[in-house]
């Protein structure tokens, strides 16, 4: 890791207060995608952003708004970087984040998906009390009522990061950030 | 997308081979919008489409720029995979050939990722993906082949008929090091076969490739639908050169 300048953790701060443009009560830093920010002299500075997903469209707003706010701040160049590696995992989210999704109405990713190969899940699709059904992970929590009952709708919602489940307690429906 | 520009010419036409599969299984995909049996598989098949638009595009960057890539090279120019160009047909020859494809393309990424080659980057997070896409298509292959009389004669023809499509995916890609693809082709069946039993469908035991040659897409030569998809595809871009939004 390169030695960061008081400067570049000022202009870090900001381009990480930047809301989420698809889950605005998340900051660009409550969901880890801001990697760093680095500063070449007082007014240019490069920012490396890295995609939730490859196709993510929200990429493009999150380059715009990160610029928007750092020329508002007196720089006057600002060039936004995507980059790939290493793989953005939901393990970046913060605590601070996932409370955040929980109290939006998001059931947060559970933690423990980063590393090894991700494991094709052709198991139960019901978490309960005691985890999965197949004892690998805790359940995952309905945010309404936080009973762990709940079951699979569909593997793909309303973007890509997320799954549609029911709660089996209070039988509304809700967002899971998939675990990635 | 920013990425770093190709190094040399094998890596460019390597970008290209993985890049059109991307690109083309993206557009077939994305051509159930408004026609999906329910509306959770509608935003599922929109979703896997997405991720492999993404994937195109930071693949296509590498080989040059995306648009003219995408939208103005010619049919014979293109390096994808037969299979990926085949029409959606019914729902269950949309699930073979997602079933198809995604092992392939989880396995490939899974192995490209572990290298420290120059697509290392994108397989590390294509993996992920394609994992997911991987386990849509094996639900969908087992409620189909283990669900009614009817779901299970169509997705028996199905598979059979997307077969002879399969040989292709094996044949080593110039610039793509460090695969071994004999390896890769015998994994790939083990798992695909797995399913298939699971699902109660007969492993179809026609040729992989037959009377055509094996190859044949990433060289160029097309099958007869493709034509028409890519002029649907490019028709916009084409006739409106410079549009913006």
């Amino acid at each position: 890791m390169v030695t960061t300048t008081p400067l570049e953790e000022q202009l870090l701060e900001l381009a990480g207060s930047v809301p989420d443009p698809e889950l605005p009560v998340l900051t660009l830093r409550e969901l880890g995608v801001v990697r760093a920010v680095r500063a070449h002299g007082t007014d240019s500075v490069e920012v490396d952003l890295t995609p939730t997903y490859t196709g993510c469209p929200a990429v493009e707003v999150m380059s715009l708004d990160i610029e928007r706010v750092l020329r508002e701040h007196g720089v006057r160049e600002v060039t936004v970087r995507t980059v790939l590696a290493p793989a953005w995992s939901t393990d970046d989210i913060t605590d601070e984040g996932r409370r955040k999704l929980r109290e939006f109405g998001i059931a947060p990713p559970r933690t423990g998906a980063a590393s090894g190969p991700v494991r094709v899940e052709l198991g139960p699709t019901r978490t309960g009390e005691g985890g999965a059904a197949d004892g690998t992970r805790e359940p995952v929590r309905c945010p309404h009522c936080g009973s762990p009952e709940t079951e699979l709708l569909s593997r793909f919602s309303s973007t890509a990061c997320k799954a549609l489940r029911r709660c089996l307690a209070c039988r509304e429906p809700f967002d899971h950030f998939k675990e990635l | 997308m920013t990425t770093t520009p190709a190094a040399d010419s094998v890596t460019t036409a390597a970008a290209l081979a993985l890049g059109d599969d991307a690109l083309v299984l993206s557009h077939r995909l994305g051509e159930w919008a408004g026609h999906a049996p329910v509306l959770e598989e509608e935003v599922a098949l929109a979703n896997i489409a997405l991720d492999l638009l993404g994937q195109a595009r930071v693949l296509l960057s590498m080989a040059g720029d995306e648009d003219e890539l995408a939208f103005l090279r010619e049919e014979r120019a293109f390096r994808n995979l037969q299979l990926v160009e085949q029409p959606n047909g019914d729902f269950a020859h949309t699930i073979a050939r997602q079933l198809y494809f995604s092992v392939y393309q989880h396995l490939l990424h899974d192995r490209l990722a572990a290298g420290d080659g120059p697509f290392a980057p994108l397989a590390g997070k294509a993996v992920k993906e394609a994992a997911y896409h991987r386990d849509h298509a094996e639900q969908w292959t087992l409620r189909l082949g283990d669900g009614t009389d009817e779901s299970h004669a169509r997705m028996q023809r199905a598979v059979d008929a997307l077969w002879r499509f399969t040989g292709e995916m094996f044949q080593p890609v110039e610039g793509i090091d460090g695969i071994d693809w004999p390896g890769l082709e015998r994994t790939w069946r083990e798992a695909v076969e797995d399913v298939l039993v699971r699902a109660t469908l007969t492993v179809p035991d026609g040729p992989r490739s037959g009377a055509w040659r094996a190859g044949a897409g990433r060289q160029g030569l097309h099958t007869e639908p493709f034509g028409r998809m890519l002029a649907e595809m490019q028709h916009l871009h084409r006739s409106h050169p410079g549009a913006t939004w």
